[in-house]
């Protein structure tokens, strides 16, 4: 039989799926073991004993000069910059997304623009971000805002455009106006790939929330790993590390499931 | 009623002429199957009748008031795809049009005026054969129960005019012999002029009262550029469909002809002698 056609049965899929995950520990563990092995005292790659000693101290024990459980802290702090800064951008990119897909004349005044727009790297903006809205929340919101925003603006207005000429000129025939259009055909066919889209932004949007919490802040996520930096917690750095992976694909399965159960017409499409 | 009327109309694109000199009347109640080769325009003329498109020069007139370059609920339309809405189920699909038009800023209905609606749309979707498949949404439904969806959809806004663009192109024949029944029935209980575009000649004389193929006199690769198509046949069917009237056919070809005292659709043209 041809290699495409051999299909792995769900257990063969199941085991597939686990080996590279376990390739990795186990690679971790060996290298771990054969540098603890030179040095006890290595902080490089520690065992997983002293993993287990991070994640006890960082989340469960308090601190004792502040009494905060560092982790919760920082996720809770994290999570808020992320959501809000998602939350606007998500209000922003539908709103000109489907201006600009629907409409011809917005689309001639804002497409070139925002495809400009999109091309500036947000990184390089962020001293700009610091000095003109000062070292708080704002500007953290503001990078994460305009790394993700343009991008999100785009792939809405291809999507409205993609949407087939023939149902536009079918609404018409149905008596339907610009504005119940927009609202009856065109947003609840657009609200599906939002959420994809969204998806798909999670990972620059960390990105720029953890450049934005390494260089100025007093709490988050960001701020702790490059804090412990300077200590080679190494324990530290790994836990939260998989901590925000963790964080990020519960996100990626969450926006997933709530498309589908919101749009049940877009199961089994990638919308 | 709704008689359509185009006049010299031209349709350019840029360099490219598609339809050239296009005069014809389309009288209420006709059934006009419009056929041709590929690439001959049938489809921009379609879409000139639905306001799609304006036409380059020429004019065409509904009821003597001129068209204006856009779709509207007196002309109906079903594509041969994405005709109907994959995120409304078959009754919200249908029901749409009873809402959009309910009121042009409001995007629902409520209370009474929504039973009423949905009363109306539950009744067309009965019409078309589709009862039981309220709540399935498109990509649950065959082709062939798409296009009826689609049919339905159009028709519950009670148009004058329904356009329809290779519509029933894509189904296999069994179903699409049900369907030009069907579209047969609808044609003759509503008060409606129809224009189809379509490429399967059996389909046109099925269900039309008149065929106008469309040609391009000049196919020569270079001539194509400079030169558009234009009608070149205007085939009225014998005997004489007549909109609500009791057919003069066997369900699928012509049988015995009797003389009805009309040539063709168009009754200002007196009957030919002899025929």
């Amino acid at each position: 039989m041809r290699w495409i056609n051999l299909k792995p049965s769900r257990t063969t899929g199941l085991i597939l799926a686990i080996l590279p995950f376990v390739v990795v520990l186990i690679a971790y563990a060996m290298g771990s073991a054969a540098r603890l092995a030179d040095n006890p005292g290595d902080k490089l790659l520690p065992g997983l004993a002293t993993f287990a000693d991070a994640i006890n101290r960082m989340a469960f024990v308090p601190d004792q000069r502040t009494g905060e459980l560092f982790l919760w802290a920082d996720t809770s702090a994290s999570l808020g910059r992320l959501g809000a800064s998602l939350g606007i951008a998500t209000v922003i990119a539908l709103l000109t997304g489907m201006l600009v897909g629907m409409f011809p004349y917005f689309r001639a005044l804002l497409a070139p623009f925002i495809a400009v727009i999109s091309m500036v790297p947000p990184l390089a903006l962020l001293p700009v971000l610091f000095i003109v809205m000062g070292l708080g929340e704002t500007s953290k919101i503001m990078l994460i805002v305009i790394g993700i925003t343009p991008i999100m603006m785009r792939d809405l207005a291809f999507k409205v455009r993609d949407l087939p000429h023939e149902q536009l000129v079918k609404a018409q025939t149905l008596g339907g106006s610009s504005w119940q259009i927009a609202m009856r055909v065109v947003l609840p066919q657009t609200l599906p790939r939002l959420f994809t889209c969204l998806k798909l932004q999670l990972g620059p949007a960390w990105l720029f929330l953890i450049a934005a919490e390494a260089i100025s802040s007093d709490s988050g996520l960001g701020y702790r790993i490059f804090l412990v930096r300077r200590y080679l917690s190494m324990d530290v750095i790994f836990t939260y590390v998989a901590w925000i992976t963790l964080l990020a694909v519960l996100m990626n399965l969450a926006l997933d499931w709530l498309r589908v159960s919101i749009f049940p017409w877009t199961k089994g499409s990638a919308a | 009623m709704s008689r359509i009327v185009v006049s010299d109309v031209w349709q350019e694109y840029g360099d490219q002429i598609v339809l050239e000199r296009i005069s014809i009347t389309i009288e209420p109640r006709s059934f006009v199957a419009l056929v041709g080769p590929s690439g001959c325009g049938k489809s921009t003329f379609l879409r000139l009748l639905l306001g799609d498109e304006a036409p380059t020069r020429g004019t065409i007139t509904l009821d003597g008031a001129p068209l204006v370059a856009e779709p509207g609920p007196d002309r109906g339309v079903v594509f041969q795809r994405y005709s109907v809405f994959p995120h409304l189920t078959v009754l919200g699909n249908v029901l749409l049009g009873l809402e959009l038009s309910g009121s042009r800023t409001r995007i629902r209905l409520f209370g009474a005026a929504r039973r009423t609606a949905i009363d109306a749309a539950r009744a067309m979707i009965a019409a078309v054969g589709l009862s039981g498949s309220e709540d399935k949404y498109p990509a649950q439904l065959s082709g062939g129960m798409q296009q009826r969806l689609a049919l339905a959809q159009a028709l519950v806004m009670k148009p004058k005019v329904l356009l329809l663009d290779e519509p029933f192109g894509a189904l296999d024949p069994g179903i699409r012999a049900e369907i030009h029944e069907l579209m047969k029935t609808l044609w003759h209980e509503t008060a409606l002029t129809v224009v189809m575009v379509t490429h399967d000649m059996r389909e046109a004389f099925t269900l039309a009262t008149r065929i106008i193929a469309f040609e391009r006199p000049r196919n020569r690769p270079e001539e194509r550029e400079r030169y558009g198509a234009n009608l070149s046949q205007d085939i009225a069917i014998w005997p004489p469909r007549i909109a609500g009237g009791p057919s003069q056919f066997s369900p699928d070809r012509d049988g015995p002809a009797t003389d009805l005292g009309q040539y063709r659709d168009d009754p200002t043209i007196p009957p030919v002698s002899g025929a």
